[in-house]
């Protein structure tokens, strides 16, 4: 009976074969539009993901300066004051598990007949537990470096690209602004960061070596920032206020008074930065879905002009014996088809779309097997939702008045 | 010798106080008033009556495409009036076979297709459907034509085939409005043939409507309709000649 019903339907199909495919064409373009936008946004979320997880967890960064300050807007970092006594004083708080007290600065780098002009961070050997990073290569400076400022540095991926190509970094010596430095290991591949900077363009050195020799400070012995990592997610906010306590205190700041400093919880900023993508992925998935909607509609009218064409037809269906739900399963099934054949097409085109564009643009896609199944049901369920109501239209008439119809 | 068979048989039809009335704009216009029937297992009948007299409407509802405004309707013994949609559909498909005077086929469909549609609402597999539909294509003459689509072939012969999916089922009966009224006296000729044979051969049980008196001549019993009214049943022999039929 199923058989026969679909060799029917294929047959009517096949009977106004360019309206067909322009129904079809529809259901193409709603499920194509679903899979790309999908694509794109569970892409461009899971690079966000991907940022958050090379940042390191539970963390603070204190930046010297007010937010605020005397009515004027203040960048952060403005003015100094803190310093790696502060950073030894919030190491030793509870639930504080590292610190990493850091100056950066731009510097030019020459090995041989390269150079290169990046981001040199002076800091400490605690800077590599907060952020969680690993050395691909080499070891780190150690507590005893910072103490004597030895002039040592640890590279980033990018920087090794740059100044040594193939050649291996590890022992060999460079030049920071025209001093020697003896190259201990190379950084692990952080990829790029939340703001979009790439992470691996970047140098560190020991602090001290940073404040004596390399760029030297106005005000002996400050920091431009703390980065702190807590011991947990549930101490975050104990932790912040303890901060913000100590270093009142230690600056002392009367009651009242603005701080010269903030403390921001990078961790919270970062899960805002995942909020944001999640929300924008599901808001692309919207828009294509109404697409699918049209594409629905477009079937529903079809088969509506096709149920009033055929009703003759129909009339002489339900005279040799057909029952509503012969007639009602009929026009079901060619509403299934179309949308289902519409549906594997707008599959096909949609994955092949979004690979071209990450090829083309270099734009991170996504693609899932849950997006796909999800287009897949969804586009089924709109065809046959739309085309239930003129099948069920076309299986209400009566016999007679079908027939009766010119 | 049929007569005292169909006496002790239960009847095909049995009608009693049918009324149809139409409701248009202008108001309900009574079509059919107080029809009474009975048919017997076996029986030709005519119906004739002048246009408008109700004959389509009447046949209508005996192949229950239609339903009546009030009476009472016996098919094989059960009340159509209380039949579900699906239960008719069902009497459509076994007890009665319906020729048309526009053939109806399907034009898309191949004459063994058109054939066989009833056979698919049967639920009957596609093997077996294939082979009753050709016996009955080559019963009506026209087994070389199987592949062949309605509009390649003559009107007589298109009533051949709406006649072979009428049988295709096995009805009881078979009810024709005016299947000769779209062909010539020839063609008419035969496709009457082919009824009485199925009668006689067969003893399907035959009712017609017709407008001429040699086609009513090939049944055994004449109904006469006027205004919705039974105004003749009878032998056919008996029938008024055909020049009161315009004057009735
Ligand atoms: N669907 C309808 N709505 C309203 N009136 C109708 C309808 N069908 C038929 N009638 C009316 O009912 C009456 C009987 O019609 P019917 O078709 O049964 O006549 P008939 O005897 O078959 O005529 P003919 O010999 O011309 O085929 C006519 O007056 C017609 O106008
Ligand atoms: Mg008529």
């Amino acid at each position: 009976m199923i058989g026969a019903m679909l060799s029917e339907a294929w047959m009517a199909m096949g009977a106004n074969r360019l309206r067909t495919i322009l129904t079809m064409l529809g259901m193409v373009i709603g499920v194509c539009a679903v899979i790309l936008m999908l694509a794109v946004g569970q892409g461009a979320q899971q690079q966000v993901q991907a940022s958050i997880a090379s940042m390191g967890s539970n963390l603070f960064i204190i930046l010297s300066g007010s937010t605020t300050s005397g009515g004027v807007r203040m960048g952060g970092g403005a003015t100094p004051t803190l310093t790696l006594a502060d950073a030894q004083a919030i190491e030793e708080l509870p639930s504080v598990f590292a610190v990493a007290p850091s100056s950066p600065g731009t510097a030019q780098l020459v090995y041989g007949p390269n150079n290169w002009s990046t981001q040199v961070i002076g800091t400490l050997p605690s800077f590599l537990t907060v952020r969680d990073w690993r050395l691909s290569a080499g070891f780190p400076f150690t507590d005893s470096d910072v103490r004597s400022a030895t002039r040592v540095a640890l590279l980033g991926q990018t920087v090794v690209r740059n100044l040594f190509g193939d050649e291996d970094p590890v022992g060999k010596t460079i030049r920071i602004r025209n001093s020697p430095y003896v190259i201990l290991g190379v950084l692990g591949a952080k990829g790029q960061s939340l703001d979009g900077r790439d992470q691996d363009d970047t140098v560190l050195v020991p602090v001290t070596t940073a404040q004596r020799k390399l760029f030297g400070t106005q005000f002996a012995g400050t920091v431009r920032f703390i980065m702190a990592q807590a011991e947990s997610a549930e101490v975050m906010s104990a932790v912040e206020k303890s901060i913000n306590e100590l270093l009142r205190q230690r600056h002392r700041i009367r009651e009242g008074a603005e701080n010269d400093f903030s403390v921001r919880n990078l961790t919270a900023m970062a899960n805002t930065a995942a909020e944001t993508a999640q929300v924008m992925s599901m808001m692309l998935g919207a828009i294509a879905s109404v697409s699918l909607l049209v594409g629905g509609i477009g079937i529903m009218n079809i088969m509506l002009v096709s149920v009033t064409e055929r009703t003759r037809e129909i009339g002489i269906r339900m005279a040799i014996g057909a029952r509503g739900k012969d007639i009602l399963l009929q026009f079901l099934l060619e509403a299934i088809i179309i949308s289902v054949i519409g549906c594997l097409i707008g599959v096909l085109l949609g994955v092949g779309g979004a690979l071209a564009v990450s090829k083309a643009s270099g734009m991170a896609v996504l693609i899932t097997m849950a997006s796909i199944v999800t287009a897949f049901v969804v586009a089924a369920t709109v065809g046959i939702f739309f085309g239930w109501y003129p099948a069920r239209k076309a299986s209400l008439l009566r016999p007679i008045d079908a027939l009766r119809f010119q | 010798m049929p007569e005292a068979h169909e006496m002790s048989a239960n009847p095909v039809i049995r009608i009693e106080r049918l009324y149809k009335e139409y409701v248009t704009d202008a108001g309900s216009v009574p079509v059919l008033k107080d029809v009474a029937t009975t048919v017997m297992p076996g029986e030709f009948i005519a119906i004739m009556g002048p246009s408008g007299s109700g004959k389509s409407t009447f046949m209508n509802i005996l192949g229950c495409l239609d339903v009546a405004t009030s009476g009472t309707y016996l098919l094989n013994g059960r009340d159509v009036n209380t039949q579900s949609g699906d239960e008719l559909a069902h009497l459509r498909n076994q007890v009665i076979g319906f020729v048309f005077q526009g053939f109806n086929l399907l034009p898309r469909a191949s004459l063994e297709d058109n054939v066989a549609l009833p056979l698919i609402y049967s639920g009957i597999p596609r093997a077996e459907r294939m082979v009753r539909a050709n016996e009955m294509l080559e019963k009506v003459g026209l087994g070389s034509y199987r592949r062949s689509r309605p509009n390649q072939i003559s009107g007589g012969q298109q009533q051949r085939v709406a006649i072979a999916r009428a049988l295709v089922n096995r009805p009881k009966l078979i009810l024709a409005d005016e299947p000769t009224g779209n062909l010539d006296t020839h063609t008419s000729q035969e496709i009457m043939a082919l009824f009485t044979e199925l009668n006689e051969r067969d003893g399907i049980t035959i009712v017609l409507v017709t407008h001429e008196s040699d086609i009513a001549a090939h049944a055994r019993r004449l109904v006469r309709l006027s205004d919705g009214c039974i105004v003749y049943d009878g032998l056919v022999v008996h029938a008024a000649p055909a020049h009161l039929e315009t004057t009735s």
